[in-house]
């Protein structure tokens, strides 16, 4: 069997999690390698969390908010789009690839948007293979 | 009521009866569950609606993806079944619920009300009524609306850019402004659709994004940018995106040989004629009030203006000849999203200012049963697994899933629902909570955003909190979406219903936060929009304080003379004054400023203070800021410098007064723009166009043999007001258009004024001996607003203007829940915008004062004690600024005071930046506490 891996992607209540349901009903399809956990925004996301999934076995995470200038908590994005060095940072210290994270801002009327950026990333994180090892210890 | 118009109107203010005809929609909407499967069978394709055509739809069918009810209907002029009886029916055979229904009939309804809004809206311009635009013969001929929907990506081509005769890519395209606007001849509509400018700009922007090698070229005669940002978009169109702009109304459209190019012919700006071709031309066709509009006004008994639109005082812009009959939006007159939804809103407060005294009498309030605490309860899930027809089960194997349910910690019951959703399922579900003593619910069903009320609703019904339910999304987010594999879907939906039970289960019972409102408005300001809202609230019955700096009410609207169409201000103004005076609920505070504030929504404490010194605090449960604008001091052309150069301000006063200077002089220039429109006051002033042109007006009237010029950039006498330009230039007023490179020289020579200026019509320098120049000088925020903004914490825009919580669908409202802003504090605007917005403020004011209680969603954060070290970190990031640091008394004597954090949970939204910002698990947000999420984190990668 092909490699399949997990990805957990954060969707934020307002926007993203709007545009996966609107996928649905659209009926466009995407490959089932993501699991959605809905948020209220996307600035609800605690860095921990990235850290956690990868260490529980996630081979990639998604972060998915509203537009900039679009939040439903007037700039709870950005607060997001601000954590991401550090975040990008700390990934790296513990020993993981940077690209098995990914930031994606979209609105709810953006289905196509959304199984574009899941696409890509299932694409990606395949192409970068498990998360190896060692690191599942760290 | 959907598929539903009105049949009869009869009646008046207080007492109408109102005939309805409901057409039949063939689709029971109790049963309907918009699976869509019914449209995925339909053999009958017709031209869609929603694309404009440029797309097809089936002959049953949503409008669109987003529409509200969601429910399937069934065209049936083209339906099979109902062309040919006892044919096709296949909806019937695949709908999962039943809901088909080919024996639906037609329903009246008579309803008795008080009063009556009209908010039919508009159709779009039929370019095809006049053929030199060839469209409908030239496919690459779109309208505007049917662009906008090749630019979506769920419209018929998928969001890609290319052209309906032969699917090429299109690099070169041009929109056509004016069609169907501002254009007696063609088409018999003289007025200027207001939203045109904007949308095209708005088109191009998005195309050039798409494809951005695009050249994308705008023929317009002027750039209507006159909203709140427009301009500054206008700018970034031209300057920094690359948007050509062309001045010239292009007159007809040719193909280009066989290519299916289109050539269009100009004059250009230097006077010469060009000819140029385009892959693909839109045509920005205007707004208009349909036919059957035009039959309910006959009906409903109001006024139409020439134009088609309901006549209105600017006064009263939401109130129609009619008493008791209100009209808004588009069928007010042409207007954008903002001004339309401001609209909305003034006319539920003219509605509310009648029937007031009959405020609550309908209303019904459902009881339900007492809440059983569970807090020490160990963990008892019930799981419900929803077919949805085979919506669900057609992919997910869902037996699979609900026996692996069973196995999930803390589940006691198990049990699948063909329809979860529907009543039966919801009276069941109900009785198996309280036979089994569950206490927390998964229902593995659609999506949360449109069921989840519901089913808390169930969970109230049988005595548990709403909060302890969650929703495992396996058919939007699962089995619609990983069709062509049951196999991976059933793995994930086990995966979701894991997850939902690793959430529900650390859920605890949640409160709604219930806030206690003071009846009282405070509205700072009191010009027209002010006196306005105040009036509005007092004569709804609220008890309203009126903050007036100065020692007069009234405001700048003093020293205006009339609307546009023609209305004094200084009369109705003075009715109005009298009429705030008059009214008990208001307690006037003249020559006070607010100075202190504090509270939140429902609760807020105002101090204000007269100049001498003496306070006084009033407690109000919302405030309205109407502290309007000021007009700016020139300097340049010569002003304060030549005395025959004044501003409009100044020169109304001398006209009125028939001062000698102006009485006697024959030659009037009127310069537009000054201080407006660049630099860093990149913002339309709005209002001297119109204001300059009627001027212009009745110089010409009293004396036809005056010279009166006009020198603008761009003539924006946006909406029916194009009846004035019109009228100006039959009067003979001359416009000479100037670009901001070329602006006018002012000088003096012995007493002589001279102006130079560059002809674009004769592209040669122009000399203008003038006896007065009239400068049209912008209008500039209010300096007070600062101080209100640091008070309220509301904020400001680049331009100094109060800053709204979002431009286009809470016009009046700030991000600060029980603050709202009117009038000219929030941008320039003529009368009846500020008088629609100033009531649009206070039906949104009265939407708080009315309830003596609102309930707040639960989900807030909250301390945590024994983790809060008081970094302060969160209140940086808390954008409600809900947040507070303060002291906390040491824990056991003599032990130093530290710092710790209070939320208020009124100004909490549950948004989670702070609980995402602090590294000490100090705060949490109940029902998404770290501990849940972190359990859907390992629930998801259990397997």
């Amino acid at each position: 069997m092909s490699y399949e891996p997990k990805i957990i992607a954060f969707c934020c209540n307002w926007c993203s999690y709007a545009a996966a349901d609107l996928a649905g009903s659209s009926r466009l399809q995407y490959p089932p390698n993501i699991r959605i956990i809905r948020v209220m925004c996307s600035g609800m996301v605690h860095p921990e969390f990235i850290l956690e999934a990868l260490n529980k076995g996630a081979d990639g995470v998604m972060i998915m908010g509203c537009h900039l200038g679009e939040c439903h908590y007037l700039d709870g994005n950005h607060i997001t789009m601000a954590r991401l060095d550090m975040i990008v940072e700390l990934l790296e210290d513990f020993g993981f690839e940077s690209e098995r994270l990914s930031v994606t801002w979209l609105s709810s009327t953006e289905p196509d948007k959304f199984v574009k950026a899941v696409t890509e990333m299932t694409e990606r994180v395949k192409k970068l293979g498990p998360v190896q090892g060692e690191v599942q210890t760290a | 009521m959907t598929l539903s118009e009105v049949a009869g109107i009869s009646g008046k203010a207080g007492d109408f009866q109102v005939t309805i005809k409901e057409h039949p929609r063939y689709v029971d909407m109790e049963k309907c569950i918009a699976c869509g499967q019914c449209a995925a069978e339909c053999p009958k394709k017709v031209d869609s609606e929603y694309d404009a055509a440029a797309g097809k739809r089936t002959a049953i069918y949503v409008k669109y993806a987003q529409a509200v009810p969601l429910k399937y209907q069934i065209d049936a002029e083209n339906c099979l079944r109902f062309k040919k009886a006892g044919s096709c029916g296949v909806c019937e055979q695949v709908c999962p619920a039943g809901a088909i229904n080919f024996d639906d009939n037609e329903k009246k309804h008579d309803v008795n009300v008080g009063a009556i809004v009209l908010a039919p809206g508009f159709t779009t311009f039929d370019p095809a009524r006049v053929g030199v635009w060839g469209y409908g013969r030239y496919p690459n001929v779109v309208t505007s609306m049917q662009f906008e929907r090749f630019l979506s990506s769920s419209g018929p081509t998928g969001g890609q850019l290319i052209r309906p005769s032969d699917g090429r890519e299109i690099t070169k395209i041009a929109f056509l402004q004016c069609v169907g606007s501002r254009d007696e001849h063609k088409c018999g509509n003289g007025y200027c659709s207001s939203v045109c400018c904007m949308y095209a700009i708005k088109e191009a922007m998005v195309a050039k994004d798409k494809v951005p090698d695009l050249e994308a070229s705008i023929f317009m005669m002027d750039m209507r940018t006159h909203g709140k940002g427009f301009d500054r978009y206008y700018q970034r169109a031209q300057n920094e995106v690359g948007v050509r702009f062309v001045r010239c109304r292009v007159h007809g459209v040719e193909p280009q040989g066989e290519s299916g190019d289109l050539r269009l012919h100009y004059i250009n700006e230097q006077g010469r004629q060009v000819e140029e071709s385009f892959n693909m031309v839109v045509l920005s066709v205007g707004l208009e009030i349909p036919e059957h509009v035009k039959v309910l006004s006959d009906m409903a008994g109001v006024r139409l203006t020439n134009n088609g639109f309901a006549a209105t005082s600017d006064f009263s812009p939401v109130s129609t000849s009619k008493p008791g009959i209100f009209a808004c939006g588009v069928f007010a007159g042409p207007k954008g999203i903002p001004q339309s939804v401001v609209e909305g809103s003034a006319a539920a407060a003219a509605v509310a200012d009648i029937l007031a005294p009959v405020r609550g009498s309908l209303a019904l309030e459902k009881i339900f049963p007492q809440e059983r605490n569970i807090a020490t309860e160990e963990p008892k899930t019930g799981i419900f697994v929803c077919h949805c027809g085979s919506n669900i089960a057609g992919v997910v194997d869902v037996e699979a899933v609900a026996a692996y349910a069973q196995t999930l910690p803390g589940v006691s019951h198990v049990e699948r629902n063909l329809f979860s959703c529907s009543q039966d399922s919801q009276d069941q579900m109900m009785q198996t909570i309280k036979d089994k003593g569950l206490n927390r619910v998964v229902v593995a069903a659609c999506t949360p955003r449109t069921h989840e009320p519901l089913f808390r609703e169930t969970l109230k019904s049988s005595g548990l909190n709403e909060y302890l339910v969650e929703m495992a999304n396996i058919r939007n987010q699962d089995s619609w979406v990983h069709a062509s594999d049951p196999a991976a879907a059933t793995t994930k939906a086990k995966d979701l219903v894991r997850m939902a039970v690793a959430r529900v289960s650390r859920q605890i019972a949640l409160q709604q936060v219930s806030v206690p409102i003071n009846p009282k408005g405070l509205v700072i300001g009191g010009g027209i929009a002010g006196m306005t809202a105040a009036l509005n609230m007092a004569e709804q019955g609220f008890e309203v304080h009126l903050v007036e700096k100065t020692e007069t009410l009234g405001g700048i609207a003093l020293y205006l003379g009339h609307t546009w169409s023609g209305e004094s201000i200084q009369d109705k103004t003075r009715k109005l004054i009298e009429q705030v005076n008059q009214n008990e609920n208001i307690s006037i505070h003249k020559g006070c400023e607010v100075t202190g504030a504090k509270g939140f929504a429902g609760n807020f404490t105002t101090t204000i203070a007269t100049k001498d010194g003496m306070t006084e605090t009033i407690d109000h449960g919302v405030g309205i800021v109407a502290t309007g604008a000021r007009p700016m001091r020139p300097n340049e052309y010569g002003y304060g410098r030549i005395p025959n150069v004044v501003t409009a301000l100044e020169f109304d006063r001398l006209f009125k007064l028939k001062e000698k200077h102006v009485a006697r002089a024959k030659s009037f220039v009127f310069i537009q723009c000054v201080g407006s429109r660049e630099g860093d006051r990149m913002y339309c002033s709005k209002v001297c166009c119109t204001h300059s042109v009627q001027s212009a007006i009745e110089l010409k009237q009293e004396d036809s043999s005056r010279m009166v010029y006009i020198l603008y950039r761009d003539i924006r006498t946006y909406g029916q007001r194009e009846a004035l330009y019109t009228k100006a230039r039959t009067l003979g007023v001359i416009f000479i258009n100037y670009e901001l490179h070329g602006k006018a020289q002012v000088s003096e020579e012995q007493k002589q004024v001279n102006v130079e200026v560059w002809d674009h019509v004769l592209h040669r320098p122009l000399r203008i001996k003038a006896d007065i120049v009239v400068l049209a000088s912008a209008i500039i925020a209010n300096p007070d607003a600062e101080k209100l903004t640091r008070l309220y914490k509301i904020p400001l825009d680049g331009d100094g203007f109060f800053q709204e919580a979002h431009a286009k669908m809470r016009p009046v409202d700030f991000a600060t829940d029980g603050m709202f802003v009117a009038g000219l504090a929030h941008y320039p605007k003529p009368v009846e915008e500020s008088v629609a917005q100033a009531l649009a403020a206070s039906a949104r004011a009265v939407t708080l004062l009315s309830k003596t209680h609102v309930s707040l969603d639960g989900i807030k954060a909250e301390p945590d004690p024994d983790h809060c070290d008081g970094c302060a970190l969160c209140i940086d990031v808390c954008p409600f600024g809900a947040i507070t640091l303060i002291d906390r008394q040491p824990r056991e004597e003599g032990g130093p005071v530290t710092k710790y954090i209070t939320v208020n949970t009124v100004q909490c939204k549950g948004c989670g930046i702070c609980q995402a910002t602090c590294p000490k698990r100090g705060i949490i947000i109940q029902g998404f506490t770290m501990d849940q999420i972190s359990s859907q984190i390992e629930a998801a990668l259990a397997v």
